[in-house]
């Protein structure tokens, strides 16, 4: 789509934000190589402040900040897609099939949907977690079942909204199947939007994934943004770079990605199109 | 009367960079008297809206604005002027009226209440007396009980009643000129009439002078002492009405006036009815009303219709908007499920078969639906459109695109049109490509819901015309319902009258109109704008 693309290209703040996503996805596929040893290893004296050897210091037991962070990055951003794409793609199939059948299907699906839409969103991931177990993969379920909500009733939305369209009404005309108007018609007519939620969905994924690890519910073999503050937060007084860096981290990534967001909306969201 | 009221001199309005062209409206001159009503009419793009919006300082700035000429109001330029005083005279120096009632009254407020807003802002009378002048108001526009009407909420109201108490609330302060943009085009043929009606005696009675905005020739014909003809944002010719209309100059208005159906019946060699192809026995059609707590009355959309379709004849299906034309067709499609009755489709019923069972058949029946825009999907290429239906019915994907770019060349449209995207098509182009998506399968029923009535009069003559050709080319039957009795006349065999949910009157179309049996028809026809002007239309050399 080139001339949404020409579109989000104007969006400056949007830009810019696609500018640093591209720098934290280059720093999380270099971190093995600027820092071989990982960041688990122990590189030097403990709570060292920032200094060329190392440029965001040392934390309580002497691992390196900087290392930390890098390889954070690739936890944040692996966990935040992986979370959110799942999100995504149950979302949109619950709410798909709630939108096009209608009735009953409907009213069933939807309430569940709102079930799990009352339950706060961080105490249910938190027990699922719990329940699963500290992984990399039960922290992305645990994400994705509770972020799948939102995602299902847009969906639901756009297609009751589609649903009454007279080429709909055409295509049912030509004899076509549930699953084939669903698929050719419904879901690519929707899929601007579709994009757009779930491009904001990663960014509340990261700060999920970072909730998590601060309270220790991360996967403890993984090197993340949550845990270096939880493991920075009892010396925070007298060494602040040990959760000052990791913090920034994600507030530039929820940040930039948010702005992307927004960038998507505009360059692909007809009604605003026209300001 | 001759005296000046708006003098509209030189007027070019500027579009944004990227629109089809420079400026909406080029080296306009318009003068309006008092006690006239100038009609300025065009097709869609054409710039009349916008020429009137410039008059009422409401251009959607900063992209589109006056960059030349000047617009004369009461000794002032209206195209300079400051936005406060802009603000004093509209509404109180200059009235306005628009096409959608719905839309334009606040929903949250009681009718009353928004025609007294007029008086709070523009006058310093007290809160009595304005409750006195709004009820007189509403019962200058005819509407019964004036005082229940008052206190209503917009819903309440029919549409007609809405356009009643915009034109109340435009006139509240007497002004001298009123600015009309399409006050009718969302009505019923026969509210339309009353409007109308309604308009033309207040100005007389006011000495106001009125720019009625149209693309309709019929209303002008009713309404007019002046026409105006843009072309593009070019006015191409004006003068009084009769001049225009009888003897036009300008090869633009001359072609428009001759895309005009005529309100008469087409001398037409007459069909032999064939077999029975479709047929509705006893449909009946309700739709509950949905309240929160309670049970709605439930709307009778088809009281128990019978109606056939014969091989080979155009079957109109005529009526007003709720009268359930649109339901009928979309029920012999089975696009809509009925409470009761059958659809016998060549002797078999097609009443209750399963989405599975039903395939074969939808073949046979297709539609052409009235909105261009919305009945084709956006996100895919016109061949992909035309070749879906022979592709869910098993034809080959390469075989159907092939056959799908044939039929473009069909419905008059480039095979290269093919591997375009609806949006780069203008609506008689789309409206083309629905009608080769429907051609597609090669059916024996053509429904055509309201195929022409969003389109602009010369593009609509077009697609008529392809229409007609296609089903004598290909010997299909056609069930076509429209709301236009001229395009009805034009087209179809057999026209069948409906009026809440039933058919009242059935026959030949040349019976129908000489002699409609039913009072209702006989309404129909008299509402019918410009049908004096139209029935003896002198018929252009061209």
């Amino acid at each position: 789509m080139p001339d949404g693309l020409r579109r989000f290209a104007r969006n400056r703040m949007a830009v810019l934000g696609a500018i640093v996503i591209a720098i934290i996805v280059l720093v999380s596929v270099l971190a093995p190589f600027l820092y071989p040893k990982g960041a688990f290893s122990l590189a030097g004296q403990p709570l060292q402040p920032p200094s060329l050897q190392f440029p965001l210091g040392t934390d309580a037991l002497g691992r390196d900040v900087a290392a930390g962070v890098a390889e954070g990055a690739r936890t944040s951003l692996l966990i935040g897609i992986a979370a959110a794409l799942s999100a995504v793609i149950f979302g949109a199939m619950i709410g798909g099939i709630a939108g096009y059948y209608r009735g009953t299907v409907d009213i069933v699906l939807m309430r569940v949907t709102e079930f799990f839409q009352t339950i706060p969103a961080f105490l249910l991931a938190m027990l699922l977690v719990v329940i699963l177990s500290p992984s990399l993969l039960s922290v992305i379920i645990a994400i994705a079942a509770v972020s799948w909500p939102g995602i299902a009733r847009l969906v639901r939305g756009e297609f009751v909204a589609l649903g009454g369209r007279e080429f709909i009404l055409a295509s049912l005309g030509l004899g076509a199947s549930g699953p084939r108007i669903i698929f050719r018609h419904l879901l690519p007519n929707c899929l601007s939007a579709i994009i757009t939620v779930g491009s904001l969905l990663v960014a509340t994924a990261i700060l999920l994934e970072t909730g998590l690890a601060f309270l220790g519910l991360g996967d403890p073999n993984i090197m993340s943004w949550g845990l270096q503050i939880s493991a920075g937060r009892v010396s925070l007084r007298t060494a602040w770079w040990v959760c000052t860096f990791p913090g920034i981290a994600i507030l530039l990534t929820v940040l930039s990605i948010n702005l992307v967001g927004d960038g998507l909306n505009e360059a692909l969201n007809p009604r605003l199109r026209e300001r | 009367m001759s005296d000046i009221v708006l003098d509209i001199q030189d007027l070019t309005i500027s579009l944004p960079k990227g629109a089809d062209r420079p400026s909406a409206v080029t080296g306009m001159n318009l003068t309006l008297r008092a006690g006239e009503v100038t009609c300025l009419i065009g097709e869609s793009g054409s710039g009349k809206s916008l020429a009137a919006r410039a008059v009422l300082g409401l251009l959607p700035a900063p992209r589109v604005r006056v960059t030349s000429g000047r617009i004369l109001f009461e000794g002032q330029n209206l195209a300079t002027i400051a936005p406060r005083d802009m603000a004093k005279i509209r509404g109180a120096r200059i009235g306005m009226i628009f096409q959608e009632p719905m839309t334009a009254l606040n929903p949250l407020h009681r009718i009353g209440r928004q025609i007294e807003e007029v008086f709070r802002i523009h006058t310093t009378l007290g809160r009595a007396e304005r409750r006195a002048r709004v009820v007189k108001l509403l019962a200058d526009v005819h509407l019964p009980d004036p005082e229940k009407i008052a206190r209503s909420y917009p819903h309440q109201l029919s549409g007609g009643q809405r356009q009643r108490a915009m034109i109340a609330m435009a006139l509240a302060l007497e002004p001298k000129l009123l600015i009309a943009d399409e006050p009718t085009t969302a009505l019923d043929v026969t509210t339309q009439a009353q409007i109308l009606h309604l308009i033309h005696e207040l100005q007389r009675e006011h000495g106001t002078a009125v720019l009625f905005i149209t693309h309709d020739f019929g209303v002008v014909a009713d309404i007019a002492d002046q026409v105006a003809v843009l072309q593009k944002g070019v006015l191409v010719e004006s003068g009084p009405r009769d001049a225009v209309l009888n003897e036009p100059q300008h090869p633009y208005t001359k072609a428009l006036l001759a895309a005009v159906p005529r309100l008469v019946v087409p001398d037409r060699p007459a069909t032999e009815p064939g077999l029975v192809v479709l047929e509705a026995i006893d449909v009946a059609k309700s739709y509950a009303a949905r309240g929160l707590f309670v049970r709605g009355r439930a709307t009778r959309a088809l009281d128990h219709v019978s109606v056939q379709l014969h091989r080979g004849e155009t079957l109109g299906l005529v009526g007003e908007s709720g009268s359930g034309k649109s339901t009928l067709a979309r029920a012999m499609t089975r696009l809509l499920g009925i409470d009761s009755g059958d659809i016998i489709l060549e002797g078999e019923a097609i009443t209750h078969l399963a989405p599975r069972a039903m395939r074969p058949h939808r073949r046979r029946i297709q539609m052409v639906f009235q909105d261009p825009y919305a009945s084709l999907d956006p996100r895919q290429r016109v061949a992909d459109i035309i070749a879906e239906g022979p592709i869910i019915h098993g034809v080959a994907a390469k075989e159907a695109q092939a056959r799908a770019r044939r039929l473009l060349g069909l419905v008059g449209l480039d095979p290269s049109a093919a591997d375009r995207y609806p949006h780069e098509f203008s609506g008689g182009q789309r409206q083309r490509i629905g009608i080769a998506r429907a051609l597609a399968l090669e059916p024996d029923v053509l429904v055509a819901d309201e195929p022409v009535s969003a389109l602009d009069v010369s593009v609509q003559a077009q697609v008529l015309d392809l229409l007609a050709d296609i089903k004598a080319k290909l010997g299909i039957s056609m069930l076509f319902v429209t709301h236009d009795l001229r395009v009805a006349l034009l087209i179809c065999d057999r026209i069948a009258v409906m009026r809440h949910g039933s058919i009242v009157e059935i026959g030949p179309a040349a019976q129908i109109f000489s002699a409609p049996s039913h009072p209702y028809t006989k309404a129909l026809f008299d509402a019918v704008p410009g049908a004096a002007w139209s029935a003896h239309m002198p018929v252009p050399a061209e």
